[in-house]
């Protein structure tokens, strides 16, 4: 049994401290652990982005690090995203608007990876939104009404409250 | 603000308003409800011990070490299941052909499963997995349809006697005759490569066996037609012991969601150990042994035609490596028999289906169950008819299609096409492409020295799923109907639920569904719940196939909803003291037509119904509740002895319009301009609609240029992952313009025909065709899915050869 390992971060706003095996990768750790399950596996190497999270804001995947290398870090999952409990953001708000989902399963990836972008560059042009979902794959829109999402919700003010 | 209450231009009120799908606000929350995301108290997972073998004897297991290590609960073998449990059906009359979900004495693919280990977590699962021995003598194996048909080929089943589990040649109409009098032929071949949906989420399920009750809980990201029933037949179970709960959120399937032999293993285990069990495919299980691959085709076409473009006559002859194992494989031959002409008035047609077996992953349905690569091979043909003759491809077309006047039109394997406007949608994709332009555009990137072409198809979509081609290929299935239905009640508090028998994997079938129960009783589609019933208390499904839903699920609910309205109709002339004939249904009330201060509120009418029988009419049952089946429009025949028979009933139509360059160092394909006409009759919701072709596309796009299975030549997958199976991403997949077109189908509720497999039933052909523009300067060509970069680049170094020998 390999030794476990104590650690503590913050998820969504709210401190966790729990004890994991040292080869949890971070995604088991938030969905097995703290039962977030938002955050989706789609390949478990690096490449689809359904387990995208925000790790002291930058999108990263939860399934190609441990939870252990989260150690004291901040933690943002696609739960962690609405501004209150019954709302939704303005990109969520613009992802139902804009039809720019189907089976749902790639869409907290998506919106983490457009969060992100949208963080950085409140007003992003066509290319510059399909280069920073380029690592989110879904199989179901052809990415047509995401790209329209991120406009839609780019051209409202985002809101935070 | 628009008026909730006033019909819209297409004469509805809902129906086809842009309307926000009810499903998206959980699924944006993250609150889906994915197969992955249950967790039962006590639940054991399953990992998988597979082949590393294409064929190979199995001489020895020792699962020993692995059944000591902790945590671990059961160590199953084949041995011990086949014994157990009943084979799954192989879709075709060949009983011989035995599947289970574990190998016993032999392996048959690369990824096999052999044994499967139970434990308290994944982890120690999969630990206890990796300390099984299995000991394999390995055998030499039929890497592909070529050799396995050879006469002295090894068999993948040799009880079966041959590695051809079906082969039938079809004459439909004139076939000699009209070659004979045709002034030309022309013949070809193409391949349609080895690729599938490939869902992001993978397979998963879990069972629970409850004693006590003698009942199997089954939760699973399924989409399968008849599921709960070939389960409890394999498990040996009543049927009435099986509960599939269809409220899972299915993450994408597209046809490939079948996971019967998953479910199998799960619900043995499940009861064998008396303790919830689950099993989470991995991506590369999924890609190996999670059966899910799709047509891996060979065509070879010969085509009749006149000096004037008129194409008379078709042979075809379609060889599918099914790989080690048949299901739905080999009926994928069968569909397009109902749309074997494309849209074009071909009067005669020799068809010849042949489906074989060999050492490799074998395959599921995938969208459109085998109508793209059909259509495919027929586009490919008009192109290089076009060619041959000096012709401009849509002058072809234009000189072939069906005329709007012709409908219903029958062709000549017994299918009738319901309605079309095919000349008309082909128009407005080429007008909304700028066609000439885009020809001038292309010749500009030639002269700077890029290889470019500009690409055309015209397509069907035939949809409302029938199974006619059950009976098609196994006389002894007399499949006749693939009906669908739905319940709708009205509750004391007044409001509106509807209940489906289906579980959905994007479809937004709740959304569908509030939107026409909506339309028929009058009340806003928002304030209508959907619920996914169980395999028990629900009525019968056939699942989301076949671009069937808004069709059969759409007709389903409207059915219940109308008998719900006629029962308040009833209700409400009874109290009125009127005939029913003499009443309106106003927006939920009854109006008595002559004097519209009489009524009787919706409110009125569901207080009688649940609680004052002395106001209900007499005999008249109470409460609000009503199911309706619907039974697929044309459907109820069986094929005659030419093996004509009418497939689906609806048939959607889309053209697309593609441009193409190629960077002829690279081989590498751009798709700069895309435009896709589509007409699928009444849209029930736009956007739906629109992202599923859009969807459909992109998976296009994958077909066509990335996506394949590859094999080595000992029979091992090359692709097993996202890093060599390439996935279009958005820097792949362009910007796709949809031009909508509405031909209503006559024999639909609304007007509507299916969709769902949209985009992606003209997308390869069109994309083929505009590579093969841009090759054709070239001198090179490429008939063989996906066109890689290293394909492409081939076909150019092949030509470049060919030219130097020639000079
Ligand atoms: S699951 Fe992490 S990138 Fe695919
Ligand atoms: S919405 Fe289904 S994979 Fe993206």
């Amino acid at each position: 049994m390999p030794s476990c390992v104590t650690i503590r971060m913050t998820v969504n706003g709210k401190a966790v401290e729990r004890t994991v095996e040292p080869r949890q990768t971070l995604v088991d750790f938030l969905r097995d652990e703290l039962g977030l399950t938002g955050t989706h596996v789609g390949c478990e190497h690096g490449v689809c982005g359904a387990c995208s999270v925000l790790l002291d804001g930058q999108p990263v995947r939860s399934c190609c690090m441990f939870a252990v290398q989260a150690d004291g870090l901040q933690v943002t999952t696609v739960e962690g995203l609405a501004p209150a409990r019954g709302r939704l953001s303005t990109l969520q708000d613009a992802f139902c608007e804009a039809h720019a989902l189907q089976c749902g399963y790639c869409t907290p990836g998506m919106l983490v990876a457009c969060h992100a972008l949208l963080e950085r560059n409140p007003h992003p042009g066509e290319a510059q939104i399909r280069e920073a979902i380029g690592g989110n794959l879904c199989r179901c829109t052809g990415y047509q009404q995401i790209v329209d999402a991120v406009k839609l919700a780019s051209s409202q003010e985002l809101c935070h409250d | 603000m628009t008026d909730a209450t006033a019909r819209g231009a297409n004469g509805f009120r809902y129906i086809g308003r842009r309307r926000r799908a009810v499903e998206h606000r959980r699924f944006v929350l993250g609150q889906g409800r994915y197969a992955a995301d249950l967790r039962l108290p006590g639940m054991l997972h399953v990992a998988l011990v597979a082949s590393p073998h294409a064929h190979a004897r199995i001489v020895a297991i020792d699962v020993a070490a692995a059944a000591a290590l902790p945590g671990v609960e059961a160590v199953l073998t084949g041995e011990e299941l086949q014994q157990q449990v009943d084979p799954m059906l192989p879709g075709v009359d060949a009983p011989k052909v035995a599947r289970y979900p574990l190998a016993r004495g032999v392996v048959r693919y690369c990824g096999e499963w052999v044994v499967a280990v139970v434990a308290a977590t994944r982890a120690q699962a999969e630990d206890a997995a990796e300390l099984v021995r299995v000991e394999y003598e390995p055998l030499a194996h039929a890497g592909d349809a070529a050799s396995a048909m050879r006469e002295d080929a090894v068999l993948v089943h040799p009880e079966h006697g041959s590695n051809v589990i079906f082969q039938r040649k079809f004459r439909w109409g004139e076939v000699d005759a009209h070659f004979a009098a045709a002034a030309r032929q022309l013949s070809y071949r193409v391949r349609w490569g080895r690729s599938s949906t490939v869902p992001i989420e993978t397979f998963g399920v879990t069972c629970a066996w409850n004693d006590a009750d003698g009942l199997l809980d089954v939760w699973a990201s399924i989409q399968m037609p008849k599921y709960p029933d070939q389960l409890a037949r394999c498990l040996r179970l009543p049927g009435n012991a099986v509960r599939v709960h269809y409220d899972i959120d299915v993450g994408g399937s597209y046809g490939v969601k079948r996971g019967l032999k998953h479910t199998v293993l799960v619900g043995y285990l499940a009861r064998r150990l008396g303790r919830p069990v689950r099993l989470l495919e991995d991506r590369l299980e999924n890609m190996r042994g999670g059966d899910m691959q799709g047509p891996d085709r060979q065509f070879d076409v010969t085509l009749a035609f006149d000096d004037d473009g008129t194409i008379r006559s078709m042979r075809m002859r379609a060889i599918d490596d099914i790989g080690a194992y048949s299901g739905r494989a080999p009926l994928q031959l069968g569909k397009p028999v109902g749309a074997i002409v494309g849209p074009y008035r071909i009067a005669s047609v020799e068809y010849e289906a042949i489906a074989v077996l060999t050492h490799k992953t074998p395959q599921e349905a995938v969208r459109g169950f085998g109508q793209s690569p059909t259509n495919y091979a027929i586009e490919r043909g008009m192109d290089k008819v076009a060619r041959a003759l000096g012709m401009d491809p849509v002058e072809l077309r234009r000189r072939n299609l069906i005329g709007a006047d012709e409908f219903p039109y029958l062709i000549p394997s017994g299918t009738t096409y319901d309605s079309g406007d095919y000349e008309v949608v082909m128009d407005k994709a080429l007008r909304a492409a700028s066609y000439d332009e885009l020809l001038r555009e292309r010749d500009a990137l030639r002269s700077s020295g890029l290889l470019a072409g500009v690409g055309l198809s015209t397509c069907l979509e035939p949809s409302g799923g029938n199974s006619s081609f059950e009976p098609l290929f196994n006389a002894r299935n007399e499949t006749t109907t693939w009906m669908d239905s739905c319940l709708v009640r009205i509750d004391l508090g007044a409001t509106v639920t509807a209940l489906i028998g289906t579980s959905s994997s994007g479809q937004a079938h709740e959304t569908l569904v509030s939107t026409v129960v909506g339309e028929v009783l009058l009340r806003e589609p928002d304030s209508i719940r959907v619920l996914h019933a169980d395999s028990l208390n629900a009525l019968p499904s056939n699942s989301p196939v076949g671009s069937r839903m808004a069709i059969m699920l759409g007709g389903a609910a409207a059915g219940a909803a109308k008998k719900l309205r006629a029962k308040l109709l009833a209700m409400g002339a009874y109290r009125l003291g009127a005939q029913v004939d003499a009443v309106d249904y106003v927006d939920g009330a009854v109006v008595l037509r002559a004097d519209a201060s009489c009524r009787v509120s919706w409110e009125q009418l569901v207080d009688i119904a649940h609680r004052k029988h002395h106001e209900l009419p007499p005999g008249m049952e109470p409460g609000l509740q009503e199911k309706f089946v619907w039974e697929v429009p044309t459907g109820g025949s069986l094929p005659d002895a030419d093996g004509r028979v009418q497939m689906y009933p609806c048939h959607s139509f889309e053209s697309h319009v593609v441009l193409a360059s190629i960077d002829p160092l690279t081989g590498k394909v751009s798709l700069l301009r895309y435009v896709v006409g589509h007409d699928c009759g009444v849209m029930i919701s736009p956007d739906v609609v629109h992202g599923m072709t859009y969807g459909g596309v992109a998976h296009a796009v994958g077909a066509s240029l990335m996506e394949k299975f590859a094999f080595s030549d000992e029979g091992q997958l090359l692709s097993g992952t996202f890093m060599d199976y390439l996935l279009p991403s958005a820097e792949e997949v362009p910007a796709i313009a949809i031009v909508d077109h509405c031909t209503p189908s006559p024999l639909t509720e609304f007007g509507q025909k299916g969709s769902g497999e949209a985009g992606y039933l003209g997308g390869p052909a069109a994309i083929a065709n505009a590579v093969n523009d841009a090759l054709a300067v070239r001198g090179a060509a490429i008939d063989s899915l996906p066109m890689t970069p290293q394909a492409v680049w081939r076909a150019l170094r092949e030509a470049a050869n060919h030219e130097g020998t020639t000079a």
